[in-house]
Protein backbone atom coordinates (compact mmCIF):
# COMPACT_ATOMS: atom_id res chain seq x y z
CA UNK A 1 0.00 0.00 0.00
CA UNK A 2 2.38 2.03 -1.13
CA UNK A 3 0.03 5.16 -1.96
CA UNK A 4 -2.34 5.07 0.52
CA UNK A 5 -1.33 7.50 2.96
CA UNK A 6 -0.59 9.83 -0.10
CA UNK A 7 -3.65 9.27 -1.28
CA UNK A 8 -5.50 10.24 1.63
CA UNK A 9 -3.77 12.94 2.52
CA UNK A 10 -3.89 15.01 -1.30
CA UNK A 11 -7.68 13.81 -0.74
CA UNK A 12 -7.87 16.14 2.35
CA UNK A 13 -5.79 19.21 1.55
CA UNK A 14 -7.94 19.17 -1.53
CA UNK A 15 -10.87 19.10 0.70
CA UNK A 16 -9.55 21.86 2.27
CA UNK A 17 -8.28 23.67 -0.33
CA UNK A 18 -11.37 23.68 -1.97
CA UNK A 19 -10.06 26.01 -4.72
CA UNK A 20 -10.02 23.60 -7.61
CA UNK A 21 -6.37 23.18 -8.00
CA UNK A 22 -5.38 19.53 -7.52
CA UNK A 23 -2.19 19.38 -4.85
CA UNK A 24 -1.21 16.31 -6.77
CA UNK A 25 -1.24 18.39 -9.75
CA UNK A 26 0.76 20.77 -8.32
CA UNK A 27 3.28 18.53 -6.82
CA UNK A 28 4.08 16.88 -10.21
CA UNK A 29 4.72 20.09 -11.30
CA UNK A 30 6.78 21.67 -9.05
CA UNK A 31 9.98 22.62 -9.43
CA UNK A 32 12.32 22.99 -5.74
CA UNK A 33 13.74 25.99 -6.12
CA UNK A 34 12.58 29.41 -7.55
CA UNK A 35 9.92 28.88 -5.37
CA UNK A 36 7.10 32.01 -3.63
CA UNK A 37 3.84 32.16 -2.57
CA UNK A 38 0.94 34.56 -3.21
CA UNK A 39 -1.14 35.76 -0.80
CA UNK A 40 -4.44 37.29 -1.04
CA UNK A 41 -6.37 38.82 1.65
CA UNK A 42 -10.16 38.30 1.10
CA UNK A 43 -12.34 39.43 3.83
CA UNK A 44 -9.56 39.48 6.01
CA UNK A 45 -8.90 35.82 5.47
CA UNK A 46 -5.49 35.32 3.97
CA UNK A 47 -5.01 32.46 1.31
CA UNK A 48 -2.08 31.39 -0.51
CA UNK A 49 -1.39 29.95 -3.90
CA UNK A 50 1.51 29.05 -5.68
CA UNK A 51 2.94 31.43 -8.29
CA UNK A 52 1.27 29.72 -11.39
CA UNK A 53 3.10 28.04 -14.43
CA UNK A 54 1.73 31.06 -16.90
CA UNK A 55 -1.43 29.23 -17.93
CA UNK A 56 -0.44 26.71 -15.67
CA UNK A 57 -3.53 24.24 -14.33
CA UNK A 58 -5.63 25.55 -11.80
CA UNK A 59 -6.39 28.57 -12.95
CA UNK A 60 -3.29 30.00 -10.56
CA UNK A 61 -3.44 33.37 -12.32
CA UNK A 62 -6.88 34.15 -10.80
CA UNK A 63 -4.67 34.63 -7.27
CA UNK A 64 -5.58 37.87 -7.46
CA UNK A 65 -9.19 38.18 -8.60
CA UNK A 66 -11.99 39.48 -5.86
CA UNK A 67 -9.09 39.97 -3.47
CA UNK A 68 -8.48 42.74 -1.01
CA UNK A 69 -4.90 42.47 -1.59
CA UNK A 70 -2.24 40.24 -2.21
CA UNK A 71 1.33 39.81 -1.56
CA UNK A 72 4.57 37.55 -1.77
CA UNK A 73 6.39 35.65 0.27
CA UNK A 74 9.92 34.67 -0.08
CA UNK A 75 12.57 33.35 2.07
CA UNK A 76 15.75 31.86 2.56
CA UNK A 77 17.88 33.13 -0.45
CA UNK A 78 21.19 32.06 0.84
CA UNK A 79 23.37 34.26 -0.89
CA UNK A 80 27.03 33.43 -1.30
CA UNK A 81 25.67 30.02 -0.32
CA UNK A 82 27.47 27.50 -3.80
CA UNK A 83 27.58 24.15 -2.76
CA UNK A 84 26.86 21.32 -4.29
CA UNK A 85 22.74 21.12 -3.30
CA UNK A 86 22.71 24.64 -5.17
CA UNK A 87 25.77 26.04 -6.81
CA UNK A 88 23.40 29.30 -8.66
CA UNK A 89 21.66 30.45 -5.75
CA UNK A 90 21.22 33.73 -7.08
CA UNK A 91 19.96 32.44 -10.12
CA UNK A 92 16.79 30.34 -8.72
CA UNK A 93 16.34 33.93 -6.32
CA UNK A 94 15.89 35.42 -10.10
CA UNK A 95 13.91 32.98 -11.17
CA UNK A 96 11.06 33.05 -7.80
CA UNK A 97 11.50 37.01 -9.03
CA UNK A 98 10.82 36.34 -12.67
CA UNK A 99 7.84 34.26 -11.46
CA UNK A 100 6.27 36.94 -9.16
CA UNK A 101 6.40 39.66 -12.12
CA UNK A 102 4.89 37.36 -14.41
CA UNK A 103 1.80 37.47 -11.92
CA UNK A 104 -1.15 38.90 -13.76
CA UNK A 105 -1.79 41.48 -10.36
CA UNK A 106 1.08 42.65 -8.84
CA UNK A 107 1.63 42.32 -4.85
CA UNK A 108 1.49 45.13 -2.99
CA UNK A 109 4.34 44.47 -1.59
CA UNK A 110 6.76 41.44 -0.71
CA UNK A 111 8.17 40.00 2.66
CA UNK A 112 11.44 38.42 2.94
CA UNK A 113 11.39 35.85 5.71
CA UNK A 114 15.00 36.08 6.67
CA UNK A 115 18.28 34.19 5.35
CA UNK A 116 18.67 36.63 2.78
CA UNK A 117 22.46 35.79 2.95
CA UNK A 118 25.03 33.07 3.08
CA UNK A 119 27.82 34.68 5.54
CA UNK A 120 26.23 38.55 5.71
CA UNK A 121 28.77 39.63 3.96
CA UNK A 122 28.30 43.02 1.83
CA UNK A 123 28.61 41.53 -1.36
CA UNK A 124 26.08 38.89 -0.50
CA UNK A 125 23.69 42.14 0.57
CA UNK A 126 24.86 43.96 -2.69
CA UNK A 127 23.67 41.37 -5.20
CA UNK A 128 20.21 40.27 -3.62
CA UNK A 129 19.65 44.08 -3.70
CA UNK A 130 20.29 43.59 -7.18
CA UNK A 131 17.95 40.80 -8.01
CA UNK A 132 15.32 42.18 -5.65
CA UNK A 133 15.12 45.68 -7.73
CA UNK A 134 13.72 43.84 -10.74
CA UNK A 135 10.62 42.98 -8.83
CA UNK A 136 7.26 44.10 -9.89
CA UNK A 137 6.31 44.86 -6.17
CA UNK A 138 8.61 47.51 -4.80
CA UNK A 139 8.14 47.38 -0.90
CA UNK A 140 9.90 44.80 0.44
CA UNK A 141 9.81 43.98 4.37
CA UNK A 142 12.57 42.13 6.10
CA UNK A 143 13.16 39.91 9.08
CA UNK A 144 16.76 38.82 9.73
CA UNK A 145 17.80 34.60 9.59
CA UNK A 146 20.52 33.82 11.90
CA UNK A 147 22.57 34.35 8.20
CA UNK A 148 22.21 37.51 7.91
CA UNK A 149 23.74 38.35 11.87
CA UNK A 150 26.60 36.25 12.03
CA UNK A 151 29.79 38.44 12.55
CA UNK A 152 28.22 42.35 13.13
CA UNK A 153 25.49 41.43 15.78
CA UNK A 154 23.31 42.23 12.88
CA UNK A 155 24.37 45.78 12.28
CA UNK A 156 24.45 46.02 7.90
CA UNK A 157 21.26 43.86 8.37
CA UNK A 158 19.59 46.76 10.30
CA UNK A 159 21.40 49.53 8.19
CA UNK A 160 20.12 47.99 4.91
CA UNK A 161 16.87 46.10 5.34
CA UNK A 162 15.54 47.57 8.79
CA UNK A 163 15.07 51.34 8.62
CA UNK A 164 12.96 52.64 11.37
CA UNK A 165 12.20 49.31 13.07
CA UNK A 166 12.91 48.52 16.83
CA UNK A 167 15.40 46.65 18.56
CA UNK A 168 17.47 43.67 16.58
CA UNK A 169 15.17 44.64 13.62
CA UNK A 170 11.09 44.43 14.82
CA UNK A 171 8.46 46.38 13.67
CA UNK A 172 4.66 46.46 12.68
CA UNK A 173 2.65 47.91 10.14
CA UNK A 174 -1.14 48.12 8.95
CA UNK A 175 -2.28 47.44 5.40
CA UNK A 176 -5.96 47.53 4.75
CA UNK A 177 -7.03 47.06 7.61
CA UNK A 178 -4.32 43.81 7.98
CA UNK A 179 -2.12 44.60 11.23
CA UNK A 180 1.27 42.54 9.75
CA UNK A 181 3.88 42.33 12.55
CA UNK A 182 7.65 41.56 11.47
CA UNK A 183 9.65 39.74 14.38
CA UNK A 184 13.33 39.12 15.10
CA UNK A 185 13.93 35.49 16.64
CA UNK A 186 17.78 34.76 15.72
CA UNK A 187 19.16 37.53 17.70
CA UNK A 188 21.34 36.45 21.24
CA UNK A 189 20.32 32.99 21.03
CA UNK A 190 21.57 30.75 24.20
CA UNK A 191 23.15 28.01 24.76
CA UNK A 192 21.27 24.51 23.90
CA UNK A 193 18.05 26.57 23.15
CA UNK A 194 15.91 27.45 20.21
CA UNK A 195 15.04 30.50 18.58
CA UNK A 196 14.34 33.24 21.01
CA UNK A 197 12.15 36.78 20.60
CA UNK A 198 13.59 37.97 24.20
CA UNK A 199 11.91 40.05 26.66
CA UNK A 200 11.94 43.32 25.56
CA UNK A 201 10.38 42.20 21.84
CA UNK A 202 7.93 40.32 23.73
CA UNK A 203 7.00 43.71 25.70
CA UNK A 204 6.94 45.62 22.59
CA UNK A 205 4.49 43.33 21.15
CA UNK A 206 1.93 42.79 23.69
CA UNK A 207 1.90 46.55 23.75
CA UNK A 208 2.21 46.80 19.83
CA UNK A 209 -1.15 44.73 20.07
CA UNK A 210 -3.31 46.41 22.84
CA UNK A 211 -6.16 48.40 21.85
CA UNK A 212 -6.44 46.65 18.77
CA UNK A 213 -9.55 45.79 18.01
CA UNK A 214 -10.06 41.78 17.78
CA UNK A 215 -11.46 41.26 14.48
CA UNK A 216 -8.35 42.84 13.08
CA UNK A 217 -6.68 40.43 11.07
CA UNK A 218 -3.03 39.43 12.39
CA UNK A 219 0.11 38.82 10.44
CA UNK A 220 3.13 37.90 12.38
CA UNK A 221 6.21 36.89 10.47
CA UNK A 222 9.81 35.54 11.39
CA UNK A 223 12.41 33.38 10.49
CA UNK A 224 12.16 30.57 12.55
CA UNK A 225 8.69 28.92 12.87
CA UNK A 226 6.49 30.19 16.07
CA UNK A 227 6.02 27.06 16.42
CA UNK A 228 7.95 24.26 17.60
CA UNK A 229 8.54 21.55 14.61
CA UNK A 230 11.30 20.02 15.55
CA UNK A 231 13.51 20.70 18.87
CA UNK A 232 16.76 18.54 18.26
CA UNK A 233 17.40 20.47 14.94
CA UNK A 234 16.06 23.75 16.86
CA UNK A 235 13.39 24.17 14.59
CA UNK A 236 11.29 26.29 17.21
CA UNK A 237 10.90 29.74 19.11
CA UNK A 238 11.83 29.00 23.20
CA UNK A 239 9.51 31.73 23.94
CA UNK A 240 6.94 31.69 21.06
CA UNK A 241 4.49 30.60 23.47
CA UNK A 242 4.13 33.91 25.16
CA UNK A 243 4.07 35.97 21.67
CA UNK A 244 1.67 33.75 20.65
CA UNK A 245 -0.77 34.86 24.04
CA UNK A 246 -0.74 37.77 22.43
CA UNK A 247 -2.43 37.12 19.86
CA UNK A 248 -5.33 34.73 21.67
CA UNK A 249 -8.25 37.22 21.23
CA UNK A 250 -7.53 38.23 17.30
CA UNK A 251 -10.11 36.16 15.10
CA UNK A 252 -7.61 35.74 12.11
CA UNK A 253 -3.95 35.02 13.18
CA UNK A 254 -1.37 34.20 10.48
CA UNK A 255 2.09 33.21 10.85
CA UNK A 256 4.46 32.94 8.13
CA UNK A 257 8.01 31.88 8.56
CA UNK A 258 11.19 30.55 6.68
CA UNK A 259 14.37 28.59 8.14
CA UNK A 260 13.43 24.92 7.63
CA UNK A 261 13.47 25.11 3.48
CA UNK A 262 9.78 23.48 3.41
CA UNK A 263 6.55 23.90 3.68
CA UNK A 264 4.55 22.84 6.95
CA UNK A 265 1.31 24.41 7.84
CA UNK A 266 -0.84 23.59 11.21
CA UNK A 267 -4.06 25.50 12.44
CA UNK A 268 -4.31 26.34 16.56
CA UNK A 269 -7.70 27.66 17.28
CA UNK A 270 -8.20 30.75 15.21
CA UNK A 271 -3.89 30.81 14.57
CA UNK A 272 -2.62 29.32 10.92
CA UNK A 273 1.15 28.66 11.02
CA UNK A 274 3.17 28.16 8.11
CA UNK A 275 6.19 28.07 6.65
CA UNK A 276 7.76 28.77 3.32
CA UNK A 277 10.06 26.75 1.06
CA UNK A 278 13.70 28.37 0.32
CA UNK A 279 14.36 30.22 -2.61
CA UNK A 280 18.13 28.40 -2.68
CA UNK A 281 18.09 25.00 -1.21
CA UNK A 282 16.02 22.42 0.51
CA UNK A 283 16.58 21.25 3.84
CA UNK A 284 15.45 17.59 4.76
CA UNK A 285 12.18 16.60 6.78
CA UNK A 286 13.01 16.30 10.36
CA UNK A 287 14.78 13.40 11.63
CA UNK A 288 15.16 12.14 8.53
CA UNK A 289 19.19 12.70 8.08
CA UNK A 290 21.67 13.21 10.24
CA UNK A 291 21.24 16.64 10.23
CA UNK A 292 19.42 20.15 8.86
CA UNK A 293 22.10 20.80 6.56
CA UNK A 294 21.57 21.43 2.59
CA UNK A 295 19.84 18.25 1.05
CA UNK A 296 21.30 17.52 -2.53
CA UNK A 297 18.38 16.09 -4.55
CA UNK A 298 17.01 15.40 -7.93
CA UNK A 299 13.93 17.72 -8.44
CA UNK A 300 11.86 14.39 -8.73
CA UNK A 301 12.90 12.64 -5.27
CA UNK A 302 12.23 16.66 -3.71
CA UNK A 303 9.31 16.95 -4.92
CA UNK A 304 8.08 14.03 -3.21
CA UNK A 305 9.98 14.28 0.62
CA UNK A 306 8.06 17.77 0.25
CA UNK A 307 4.41 16.25 -0.64
CA UNK A 308 5.17 13.56 2.59
CA UNK A 309 6.30 16.69 5.00
CA UNK A 310 3.63 18.68 4.17
CA UNK A 311 0.90 16.20 5.22
CA UNK A 312 1.88 15.61 8.25
CA UNK A 313 1.34 18.52 9.48
CA UNK A 314 -1.81 19.22 8.17
CA UNK A 315 -4.72 19.28 10.52
CA UNK A 316 -7.65 17.64 8.37
CA UNK A 317 -11.57 18.32 8.66
CA UNK A 318 -11.12 22.11 9.25
CA UNK A 319 -11.65 24.89 6.77
CA UNK A 320 -7.56 26.11 6.24
CA UNK A 321 -7.16 29.53 6.21
CA UNK A 322 -3.70 29.27 4.30
CA UNK A 323 -2.73 26.46 2.04
CA UNK A 324 0.31 26.93 -0.25
CA UNK A 325 2.11 24.81 -2.84
CA UNK A 326 5.52 25.65 -4.73
CA UNK A 327 5.83 26.56 -8.49
CA UNK A 328 6.76 24.62 -11.08
CA UNK A 329 9.98 26.63 -12.74
CA UNK B 1 73.33 3.09 43.30
CA UNK B 2 75.82 4.89 41.31
CA UNK B 3 75.76 8.78 41.38
CA UNK B 4 73.70 8.48 37.57
CA UNK B 5 71.29 6.13 38.62
CA UNK B 6 70.47 8.03 41.62
CA UNK B 7 69.70 11.21 39.38
CA UNK B 8 67.45 8.94 36.81
CA UNK B 9 65.85 7.78 39.96
CA UNK B 10 65.02 10.73 41.58
CA UNK B 11 64.61 13.29 38.44
CA UNK B 12 64.07 11.74 35.08
CA UNK B 13 62.11 8.88 36.39
CA UNK B 14 59.23 10.78 37.46
CA UNK B 15 59.28 13.11 34.75
CA UNK B 16 58.61 10.55 32.74
CA UNK B 17 56.09 8.98 34.73
CA UNK B 18 54.25 12.52 35.09
CA UNK B 19 54.28 12.70 30.75
CA UNK B 20 52.98 9.41 30.97
CA UNK B 21 50.41 9.87 33.35
CA UNK B 22 49.11 13.14 31.12
CA UNK B 23 48.74 11.15 27.89
CA UNK B 24 46.68 8.08 29.49
CA UNK B 25 44.54 10.42 30.40
CA UNK B 26 43.95 12.53 27.26
CA UNK B 27 43.40 9.72 24.33
CA UNK B 28 42.45 12.65 21.97
CA UNK B 29 46.02 14.56 22.84
CA UNK B 30 48.89 14.05 20.33
CA UNK B 31 51.59 15.39 22.78
CA UNK B 32 55.05 14.85 21.12
CA UNK B 33 57.45 13.19 23.67
CA UNK B 34 60.95 14.04 22.28
CA UNK B 35 60.32 17.54 22.02
CA UNK B 36 59.87 19.78 24.82
CA UNK B 37 58.75 22.91 23.18
CA UNK B 38 56.25 20.86 21.27
CA UNK B 39 52.31 22.10 22.23
CA UNK B 40 49.78 19.41 23.02
CA UNK B 41 47.09 19.82 20.16
CA UNK B 42 43.61 18.74 19.95
CA UNK B 43 40.58 18.81 17.77
CA UNK B 44 37.11 19.25 17.34
CA UNK B 45 35.72 17.93 14.46
CA UNK B 46 31.99 19.86 13.49
CA UNK B 47 30.27 17.55 11.23
CA UNK B 48 26.56 17.35 10.62
CA UNK B 49 26.03 20.40 13.26
CA UNK B 50 27.61 17.98 15.87
CA UNK B 51 31.09 18.90 17.79
CA UNK B 52 32.88 15.99 17.87
CA UNK B 53 33.89 14.49 20.78
CA UNK B 54 31.13 16.42 22.20
CA UNK B 55 33.31 16.19 25.78
CA UNK B 56 37.19 16.45 24.88
CA UNK B 57 39.36 16.65 28.07
CA UNK B 58 43.12 17.37 27.60
CA UNK B 59 45.69 18.68 29.96
CA UNK B 60 46.58 22.30 30.43
CA UNK B 61 48.63 23.76 27.64
CA UNK B 62 46.73 22.37 24.69
CA UNK B 63 45.38 23.97 22.14
CA UNK B 64 42.48 22.83 20.67
CA UNK B 65 41.39 23.41 16.86
CA UNK B 66 37.95 23.51 15.65
CA UNK B 67 37.63 22.59 12.33
CA UNK B 68 33.98 22.75 10.15
CA UNK B 69 32.85 20.49 7.69
CA UNK B 70 29.39 21.16 6.92
CA UNK B 71 28.47 23.57 3.91
CA UNK B 72 27.07 25.68 6.70
CA UNK B 73 29.00 28.15 8.47
CA UNK B 74 29.17 27.23 12.52
CA UNK B 75 30.91 29.35 15.15
CA UNK B 76 32.45 27.56 18.31
CA UNK B 77 31.91 30.30 21.08
CA UNK B 78 32.55 29.87 24.58
CA UNK B 79 29.08 29.85 27.10
CA UNK B 80 31.06 31.56 29.66
CA UNK B 81 32.96 34.05 27.24
CA UNK B 82 36.13 32.78 27.34
CA UNK B 83 36.89 32.45 23.55
CA UNK B 84 34.82 33.20 20.59
CA UNK B 85 35.75 32.24 17.31
CA UNK B 86 34.40 33.88 13.94
CA UNK B 87 32.24 32.63 11.59
CA UNK B 88 33.75 29.40 10.32
CA UNK B 89 32.65 28.66 6.67
CA UNK B 90 33.89 25.17 5.21
CA UNK B 91 36.93 23.80 6.16
CA UNK B 92 37.65 26.87 8.51
CA UNK B 93 39.38 26.23 11.43
CA UNK B 94 39.84 28.04 14.49
CA UNK B 95 42.05 27.67 17.44
CA UNK B 96 42.27 28.33 21.17
CA UNK B 97 45.14 27.76 23.32
CA UNK B 98 43.85 26.40 26.85
CA UNK B 99 45.85 27.70 30.01
CA UNK B 100 43.75 27.23 32.74
CA UNK B 101 42.59 23.82 34.15
CA UNK B 102 38.92 24.11 34.13
CA UNK B 103 35.24 23.20 32.34
CA UNK B 104 34.48 25.26 29.06
CA UNK B 105 31.14 24.83 27.63
CA UNK B 106 31.07 25.87 24.46
CA UNK B 107 28.37 26.39 21.53
CA UNK B 108 27.32 27.44 18.08
CA UNK B 109 25.88 31.01 18.61
CA UNK B 110 24.34 30.44 15.02
CA UNK B 111 22.85 26.71 16.03
CA UNK B 112 22.71 26.81 19.61
CA UNK B 113 21.66 23.49 20.14
CA UNK B 114 25.16 22.95 19.18
CA UNK B 115 26.77 22.34 22.23
CA UNK B 116 29.87 21.37 23.51
CA UNK B 117 32.71 21.12 26.26
CA UNK B 118 36.26 21.09 27.14
CA UNK B 119 37.71 19.57 30.14
CA UNK B 120 40.91 21.21 30.80
CA UNK B 121 42.86 19.41 33.57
Amino acid sequence: MPDKKQDLIDQSLQDLNNDGVDRRGFLKCMAWAGTGLVWTMSGGIPVSRAFAKSGGKGSDNDAGKGADFSFVQISDSHIGFSKPANPDVTATLQTAINKINAMPHTPDFIIHTGDLSQLSKPSEFDTLDQVLKGASAKQIYFVPGEHDMLSDNGEQFLQRYGKGTKGTGWSSFDHKGVHFVGLVNVANLKAGGMGSLGHEQLEWLEDDLKGRSASTPIVLFAHIPLWTIYPDWGWGTDDSEQALSYVKRFGSVTVLNGHIHQIMQKVEGKVSFHTAMSTAFPQPAPGTAPSAGPMKVPAEQLQQVLGITDVNYVVSGRSLAIVDSPLAG
Amino acid sequence: MTKQNMWVAGFVAPLMIAILLLCAGSPNVMASNNDKASAATAAVKIDNFVFGPQTLTVPVGTTVTWTNSDDIPHTSVSTEGVFKSKVLDTDEKFSYTFTKAGTYPYYCTIHPKMTGTVVVQ
